[in-house]
This record gives C-alpha cells, structure tokens and sequence, in this order.
C-alpha cells in the first residue's frame, strides 16, 4: 500500500513537472506603468530575473539561454514604394502589414544561431526575420520570406527609428541563473500595451517561458487633450481656434504701437 | 527644452519651432501674408506627419492674421463688403478642401498632391511676382510713369452680372469673380495648410483692381476665417490638430510678424515684391528637386489604424 502510493506520487510529480518542465522563470520589469509626460523623451525599462531549478533539473544542466521579445500594442500599416512616373518620384506600389507590433525588440544573451537550430528558431519566432508579420496580398494574408522588399523595408524603417530591435548580446547572466536586460523605449514609442515573453532555451531546445508586460500612457495634460481631440472634435476645434484668435489679440495689444 | 507634442505624439524641442515659426512670421508681417507655405515644410522636416503639420499650422495662421488685421482695422484698411463677399466663397471652398483631404489621405497619395501642388503653385505665382516686380524696378529706372489704373482696360471680369459697390476700395465690381476667387483660396488653404494670402493679394490686385490701400487688410480677413474654419473642420474630421504645437508657433509667429511689420514699411513696394517673389519661388523650386531627384529611401511607412491614443 506504502508502495503503490509512492509510486502515483512519483508518476504524479512527473506528469505535473516533466524534464522539459524542470525550471521556473520569474521575471519582472522595473516599471509597469511608463507615463508620458510633457517632457517625455525616452525611457529604459529594466527587466530582471531568475531561472530557478528543482529537483528534476539534470544536474549537469548550467548553460542557458534566454530570449526576450518585446512587442508593442498592434497597428495595421502600410508600407508604400515610390517609383518614377512621368520624372517625378511618386507612390506607386504599396502593402499592407495587418495588426504588426508597433515597438518590437528582441534581446538574448548570444547569436540566435548559437542558441537553436534554423528550424527552432524559425518556430520560436527568433529573430526579426522569424517573427511573423502579416502582410495582406490580394485577398490572402500571410508572412513572406525574410529578405522580401516590402518586409525588409518595413523593419529596416522601424528600425531606423529605434521601434524594431535585435540584439543578440543585451541579456547578461549575473550568475548562471540570474539575468537582467535593459528594454529601450525611444521617444516616438506608441501608447499601449507591451507585451514580454522570455524563452529559455538549454541545449537548442525550448525549456520554459513566462510573460509579463508594461504599459506606456499618457497622463494628465497629453492624455486629456488627445482624449479631447478625439471624443470631442467640435469643442477641441473651437477652444483651438479661440486661443488662435487671444494669441493674436494679445500679440496686437502687447505690439501696439499708438 | 524638450515637450511632448500630444496629437503629433512625438517631443519637440520648444525652442527649435519658436525659432522656425519666428522668422516666418517676420516674413509675413513683411509681406503680410499668412506664411503658412513656410511653415508647413520645416514642420515635416522635424518628423511632425505632414497631415498633422497642415492641420496644427492653420490656427496658426488664424493667430497671425488675427493681429495683423486688428492693426490694418485700425488703420481703416479693411474693405468689409468686399471681405464679406470673399467670404461667402471661401467658406464653400475650405469645406470642400478638407472633405478632399480626407478622401486623399485615405488614398495615401496626399502627400503627393501637396508637394505637387506646393510646386505648381509656388514656382508660377512666385515668377511672375519675381517679373512683376523686375518690370516695375526697371520702368522706374528708365524714368517712364507707371499707368496705375489703365482706364478702358476693363476687362470680361468688369461685364459680368451682379454688380455691387465695394465703397472703401472704391470700386464697382461684379460679385463672381470676387466670391469664385475666394472660393479657390478657400480650398488650396485647406488642402494646403497655407493661408493662400501670397495668392490672394496678387489676385486682388491684378484681376479685381482693388486698391492696394485695402488689399492686404482685406486679405488678412479672409485668411483668418478660412483657416478658424479650417481648424475647425480639421479638428472634427481628422482629429489632427495639435493644439500645443499650434500654441508654441503662433507664439513664435505672432512675434516676428510685429517686427516684420516695421521692417516693411521702410521698404519699397516694387523691391518688396521682387523679394517675395523670390522667396516663393526658392521654396516651390525645392519642392521640385524634391520630387524629380531620386528619394534616398523608397519605402515609406504610414499607420492605417492604430493603438493610439
């Protein structure tokens, strides 16, 4: 009876806690709430954690890797391509990416290559070339192959402006299994929602992953007059065009010269 | 100083735009003209999206035509009749201006048609304002008299119907022409983002003869209503008016445009003329070289619909 009941709580710990299952990832990120300010230019997020092992780790299991992903509140854009027409440079073609993060970042301790095989990697959406951005063609939507022109151009753009990012040397181990990244958020980054998910991979497989996530607001002045513009149109409008006309009524009374 | 621009969402350095929207506002009160044709291509230069530049440049030019009509009003420079009928037009043709804005925009060929249109317009009234202006300067200088008001050379405009006396400019013209012009200036203000006064006045002055003594006072009337009302309806159906980008350059604006004032007076017509002239011209020829030379980047991105805000 001892037996048999020791063997289900063996058969259970297992099924609860397989080998892939054999490490936990607790994460967090500095600040949760990024808030947008009239002197809002720019702010790095921090974001730290622990890999922590139990029993069922193989004890000869010490090298990780981690791959963080952060991608930003979903937009639809278009991506457009001038051509010469009739001598001028004019917009000709143009494709639709659908519901594409606004701010993507992806960090890691070393070289995707190094980490996984092309076959995981592509799965596990390593890499710019391996995430999956939507593209509607004709009536169809789906991803096209990284070195496409419209989807090369599209992340080289993003990332001329600091919102895409790769960077295969921005997660430092401080021990073997504590890490921490830094998460740069340009000036420009979209109001939203930010998703993280951390990967951790040993020995080029997928080991465990969380999520945890921070949001980018507008706060007291900027929220009130976007919210304000958009809710309210007319009277945005009006108050706009009344302080047009005390500006310039002012400037006449302050500049007068009789 | 950096400040966040909340519609345009991105931070701006405070003082960088009071920089760019002083001098343009000295060129306006110099030439009294609105400057909105200035102010648009430095604000895309710095990142603003050329909607929202358009549409935030408008009150703009309300503010500075605003304080430079008080003072023409007091000067008793203003024609109203004539303002009125200008008017009438004007309204008509912002409303249909902004309603083209918007289907364009939906096109993503806006862009387009506003450096296009920046090149049409600009290249041609500035050369012949430039010539205008040239003639003038020489006639003066061979010493032969400037026929002001060549009578008998009233033109098809003089026989149009629904005549009426416009009493402070002194003249007795047919509504049509008066009320399409404004109709006109109404529309590329609102595709445009300019005030249309750099059109405006010379249109007045060559085609409907009014008087330069109440030329530019009346233009100044029309370019502000047209573009309160072009705020308004930007305001309402894109939402893309940035109020504290609109703040920071009608401060900039209506500065320089008081000391541009001064400086104007000091000048003689025919060279002021030439001057501007010139001005617009250099702006509509970098328009052009823009759109003929190969763009250093062929893809663009635009948001379609977005989490903002």
């Amino acid at each position: 009876m001892k037996l048999a009941a020791a063997i289900l709580a063996v058969g259970l710990a297992a099924l609860a806690a397989s080998p892939a299952r054999a490490e936990r990832l607790i994460a967090s990120v500095s600040n949760h709430r990024v808030t947008v300010t009239p002197n809002y230019s720019g702010e790095e997020l921090v974001l730290f954690g622990s890999v922590e092992k139990d029993g069922n780790t193989p004890a000869s299991r010490n090298n990780y890797d981690l791959v963080v992903t952060v991608s930003g509140p979903r937009m639809d854009m278009v991506t457009r391509r001038k051509e010469r027409r009739f001598g001028i440079w004019i917009n000709t073609d143009s494709r639709q990416f659908v519901k594409v993060p606004s701010y993507l970042a992806l960090f890691s301790n070393r070289p995707f290559d190094a980490i996984a095989s092309p076959e995981v990697q592509r799965r596990q959406q390593l890499g710019l070339n391996n995430v999956l951005l939507t593209q509607r063609v004709g009536p169809d939507y789906a991803d096209v192959v990284p070195n496409d022109a419209f989807r090369s151009a599209f992340v080289r753009l993003r990332s001329a402006h600091g919102l895409y990012r790769q960077e295969t040397s921005a997660v430092t181990f401080l021990t073997p299994t504590l890490f921490r990244t830094g998460i740069p958020l340009p000036a420009e980054v979209p109001i939203g929602t930010y998703d993280v998910e951390i990967k951790l991979f040993a020995d080029g497989a997928l080991v465990t992953r969380t999520e945890t996530a921070f949001e980018i607001v507008k706060v007291g002045f900027e929220q009130f007059v976007a919210n304000t513009a958009r809710n309210n149109g007319l009277g945005y409008g009006l108050v706009t065009a009344m302080m047009a006309l005390m500006t310039g009524w002012m400037a006449s009374i302050v500049f007068r010269k009789d | 100083m950096q400040l966040y621009l909340p519609i345009a969402d991105l931070p701006v350095n405070v003082f960088l735009i009071l920089a760019m929207g002083a001098p343009v506002g000295l060129v306006s009160g110099r030439f009294g003209i609105g400057g909105g044709f200035l102010m648009t291509p430095p604000l895309i230069f710095v990142g603003v999206s050329p909607a929202v530049a358009v549409a935030s440049v408008a009150s703009h030019i309300a503010a500075s035509s605003f304080s430079g009509a008080i003072s023409y009003w007091r000067r008793r420079a203003i024609d109203p009749a004539l303002a009125l009928v200008l008017l009438t037009g004007g309204t008509i043709g912002t409303a249909l201006g902004v309603w083209t804005f918007t289907q364009l925009r939906a096109l993503g060929q806006l862009d387009l048609l506003i450096a296009l249109s920046y090149v049409i317009l600009l290249t041609t009234v500035g050369a012949l304002m430039f010539w205008e202006g040239l003639r003038a300067m020489l006639r003066i200088r061979s010493g032969t008299a400037v026929p002001l008001r060549r009578s008998g050379s009233h033109g098809w405009i003089h026989g149009l119907p629904l005549k009426m006396r416009f009493k402070r400019s002194k003249i007795y013209l047919s509504v049509i022409p008066v009320a399409v012009i404004g109709l006109v200036i109404g529309f590329i203000g609102a595709v445009m983002g300019i005030g249309g006064g750099f059109i405006l006045v010379p249109l007045m002055i060559y085609v409907l003869r009014v008087p330069t003594s109440t030329v530019i006072g009346t233009s100044m009337v029309l370019t502000l209503v047209t573009m309160v009302f072009a705020t308004l309806l930007h305001a309402v159906t894109n939402h893309l008016v940035d109020a504290v980008l609109a703040l920071i350059l009608m401060v900039g604006g209506v500065t320089g445009a008081q000391f541009g004032a001064r400086a104007g007076q000091k000048i003689r017509g025919e060279h002021l003329r030439l001057l501007l002239g010139l001005l617009v011209l250099a702006v509509g020829i970098r328009f052009a070289i823009e759109l003929v030379i190969r763009p250093e980047d062929l893809f663009t991105i635009r948001e379609t619909s977005g989490g903002a805000g």
